[in-house]
């Protein structure tokens, strides 16, 4: 009935527009800023009951909009098929790449569609989403009972982190960040055998393995310039871990003189000292992630600072016997606030649900499915990553990339860090303070620079007044 | 009858007009009324803020080199496109050694040529775009540029091409160039082949070299072609986002070395906190300065017309 009524409306409307733009022009000037959909558009509800406790709406059309990269969408697509025949519809599939160019005029309008992965180089920035009010707080999915056990909580279930990597200043948690990424160095298990190398645990260990290496033809690091935040995944934790949680959340929150810190100090000074020695692989600054990996699989260099995708993202130019292992964060050694064994992770992936959707309850619904034991199965084992769910790569066969990041993982324990700038501040992390980094690691400014510059950047956003600010709760 | 004639004219030109109207001229005052607010695109509502926008890129560093970067692109990747293209079509149409009975040939080889040049055209930017990035590989054994600088014995010369800061932007100029010689290579011939043969002639009897050939007969009586290439590339490399976008590291870096106003628009409008105002403040400086240049051309090339 309610989609009836809509159609007519829409042909209505669409007839009115097309009678009144051939006379005048001008009408249409508030075109692209005008408000298109009903507020008070129906919302479908079901009864809630045990077996659907998020009051989902038989029939009801739900509209998946995804991001289509890296992981593929047959993973969403899969989770689909469930709700499809548990709630007698068939939701409305788009998997692009193109996320934001093509959801903005959606959301603009006050039509986006249900559920969404916002993920991607041209995603929505889900923080200016969630300010706008656009977004569904995802509470009444913590508070659900999971699919495979009903005595449980969603929120019981998901790794530590997850919800607070989609809260953004407050309480409510607008993004379900479904992947579980290990950050690190990555490096050839077969390599360092057949070398007779270790993985380095200190800064001092790094620069001597790199002398070695570099004796015999190959560099120590190599980074893709085209992105150089990618070195950020280890130099940010590395303050953590040199300087304790204080350190990384003090930058997190942008606090006064936060980098110009003894553990940022030491840590940017090593890098200076990799890059005065010449141990990054020459003319990493102009390589794309793909050329770099191709690089590195090619046995160039020894370690990539990069994330657990990297397994499934490589796997085309990765040798068979390769033995892919992450290692956790190198440190200055005993004196540092976190020992060894510290590793980054942190959830990704975001997935959102729109506020003012037709129906929201079927996109919280869909992502109870996706968290459920048969579909964290079936992302593990296709995509090779882990999900938010703990345990959920228990008794799968991993490969050697995954084992040795779940590994590390269950071994770091409580001493999981996490820099939040990297998702508050994008461009200030990526393009800011990338740039210092790119110009860091070619040997073009000092450390001393890049913090004075760094500082300088945190200082700028902090005062911007377009730029919404987080903090650490 | 009068009567009928205005009935005639609007009738025709009511639909193009309200076309351009629609398609043309509401954009920009929407885009004007955006940059005055302080829009983020995402919801429907929106306030004015007077001309704050305005005052922040005026402030902005980074939009003044982004300027900077397009009025070099302006300056440099037009007159090098348009001096290969008239130089190959020269080549192609009137530069070759005569034979038999034609007074004007082009080098041997010439049509093959053509689809050489013209080849680029074809191909999308993306395509472009990714294919130079492989080139501009910097790894000395993958990168081509690099691994045939090294075999001809120049192994000095490699470089790290876009990741070098005083390079990269002078890269993607280069790409331009190649990515659109092609059309020009062509629409110069057509110019060239309604030029009359006994002008050549004549020039040919009274013992003009080819390079007096061209500057003094071949230029001067395809100077409208000329003209309108000129604003053409013009309007091509004001743009330059497609080719920014894909090819430069860091988003138009190394250390915003290559950011050009559109990408940095592109990114204000859809990454940095969505500021859909701001954004359109920076429309409306790039609408000035294009309308600034298509006007100036116009005016500079404007000349009496030869006929024949």
């Amino acid at each position: 009935m309610g989609s009836e009524i809509n159609r007519r409306d829409a042909l209505k409307r669409a007839m009115a527009v097309g009678l009144v733009a051939i006379p005048s022009a001008s009408v249409l000037t508030a075109c692209a800023t005008s408000s298109g959909g009903d507020k008070n558009k129906p919302v479908a509800t079901g009864t809630k009951s045990a077996a659907n406790p998020l009051g989902v709406k038989n029939g009801a059309p739900l509209e998946a909009f995804v991001f289509k990269g890296g992981f593929g969408d047959d993973y969403i697509k899969s989770a689909e098929a469930v709700y499809n025949s548990t709630y007698g519809t068939t939701v409305k599939h788009t998997g692009t790449q193109a996320i934001g160019p093509k959801l903005q005029p959606r959301f603009a309008n006050n039509t986006p569609p249900d559920f969404m992965d916002n993920s991607g180089a041209d995603n929505l920035d889900t923080a200016a989403l969630a300010k706008e009010g656009k977004l569904l707080d995802l509470t009444p999915l913590l508070n659900a009972p999971t699919i495979d056990d009903p005595s449980k909580k969603v929120s019981d279930v998901l790794i530590a982190g997850t919800v607070q990597q989609g809260q953004f200043g407050s309480q409510a948690m607008y993004a379900l960040n479904y992947a579980f990424t290990v950050y690190g160095s990555w490096y050839s298990n077969k390599l360092f055998k057949e070398k007779g190398w270790t993985y380095p645990q200190t800064f001092d260990e790094a620069i001597a393995l790199g002398a070695k290496a570099k004796a015999a033809g190959i560099a120590l690091f190599t980074y893709p310039g085209k992105y150089p935040y990618y070195v950020h995944f280890d130099m940010f934790a590395q303050f953590g871990k040199v300087g304790g949680k204080d350190v990384l959340n003090a930058i997190d929150d942008l606090e006064d003189g936060a980098l110009q810190v003894d553990a940022v100090k030491q840590v940017v000074q090593y890098y200076e000292e990799l890059a005065a020695k010449k141990l990054f692989l020459a003319g990493s600054e102009g390589k794309t992630h793909i050329q770099m990996q191709t690089d590195w699989t090619k046995y160039k260099a020894a370690l990539v600072a990069d994330g657990s995708w990297v397994e499934n993202e490589a796997a085309p130019t990765m040798p068979k016997d390769f033995d892919l292992a992450v290692g956790p964060l190198v440190g200055g050694g005993p004196s540092d606030k976190l020992p060894f064994g510290t590793v980054y992770a942190a959830a990704g992936e975001p997935f959102i649900v729109a506020a003012n959707g037709k129906n929201p309850a079927g996109g919280m619904e869909l992502l109870r499915i996706m968290l459920s034991k048969k579909q964290t199965d079936n992302f593990t084992n296709t995509i090779k990553s882990l999900t938010c769910v703990q345990g959920a790569a228990d008794g799968l066969t991993l490969t050697p990339g995954l084992a040795s990041a779940s590994a590390a993982l269950k071994a770091a324990g409580d001493n999981v860090l996490n820099a939040r700038i990297q998702d508050w501040y994008v461009k200030l992390n990526n393009e800011t303070i990338g740039n210092l980094t790119a110009q860091l690691l070619t040997g073009q400014i000092n450390a001393a620079k890049w913090i004075e510059q760094a500082q300088k950047a945190c200082d700028a956003t902090k005062k911007d007044s377009s730029v919404p600010k987080f903090k650490h709760v | 009858m009068r009567h009928g004639k205005y009935r005639f004219i609007i009738g025709f030109l009511a639909i193009p007009l309200a076309l351009y109207g629609t398609l043309v001229i509401s954009p920009f005052v929407q885009d004007f009324q955006i940059s005055l607010t302080d829009w983020t695109g995402l919801t429907p509502d929106k306030h004015y803020i007077g001309f704050d926008n305005y005052r922040k890129i005026i402030h902005d560093h980074l939009f003044w080199q982004s300027l900077w970067h397009n009025v070099l692109l302006l300056l440099i990747v037009p007159i090098v496109t348009l001096a290969f293209g008239l130089f190959f079509a020269f080549m192609l149409n009137v530069g070759g050694r005569r034979k038999g009975s034609a007074s004007v040939a082009g080098v041997r080889g010439s049509g093959f040529y053509k689809i050489v040049f013209f080849f680029p055209q074809v191909l999308s930017v993306t395509v472009i775009a990714i294919l130079w990035q492989q080139i501009y590989n910097p790894d000395p054994e993958e990168g081509v540029l690099n691994v045939i600088l090294k075999d001809v014995g120049l192994g000095s010369l490699t470089q790290s091409w876009l990741g070098d800061p005083k390079l990269a932007l002078a890269c993607i100029m280069a790409v331009m160039v190649w990515a659109n010689v092609g059309f020009y290579v062509v629409l110069f011939s057509a110019g060239m082949s309604s030029i009359p043969t006994e002008i050549y002639e004549a020039a040919l009897l009274d013992g003009a070299k080819r390079f007096t050939t061209f500057f003094k007969v071949t230029l001067p009586l395809l100077s409208d072609t000329v003209a309108t290439g000129w604003v053409y590339m013009g309007i091509i490399a004001m743009d330059a986002f497609a080719f920014v976008q894909l090819m430069s590291v860091n988003n138009g870096g190394p250390n915003e070395k290559t950011d050009v106003v559109p990408l940095l628009l592109y990114k204000t409008a859809f990454r940095d906190n969505s500021q859909y105002g701001l954004a359109a403040a920076m429309g409306v400086a790039m609408l000035v300065v294009t309308l600034l240049f298509a006007v100036l051309t116009l005016r500079l090339s404007r000349r009496e017309r030869i006929e024949f």
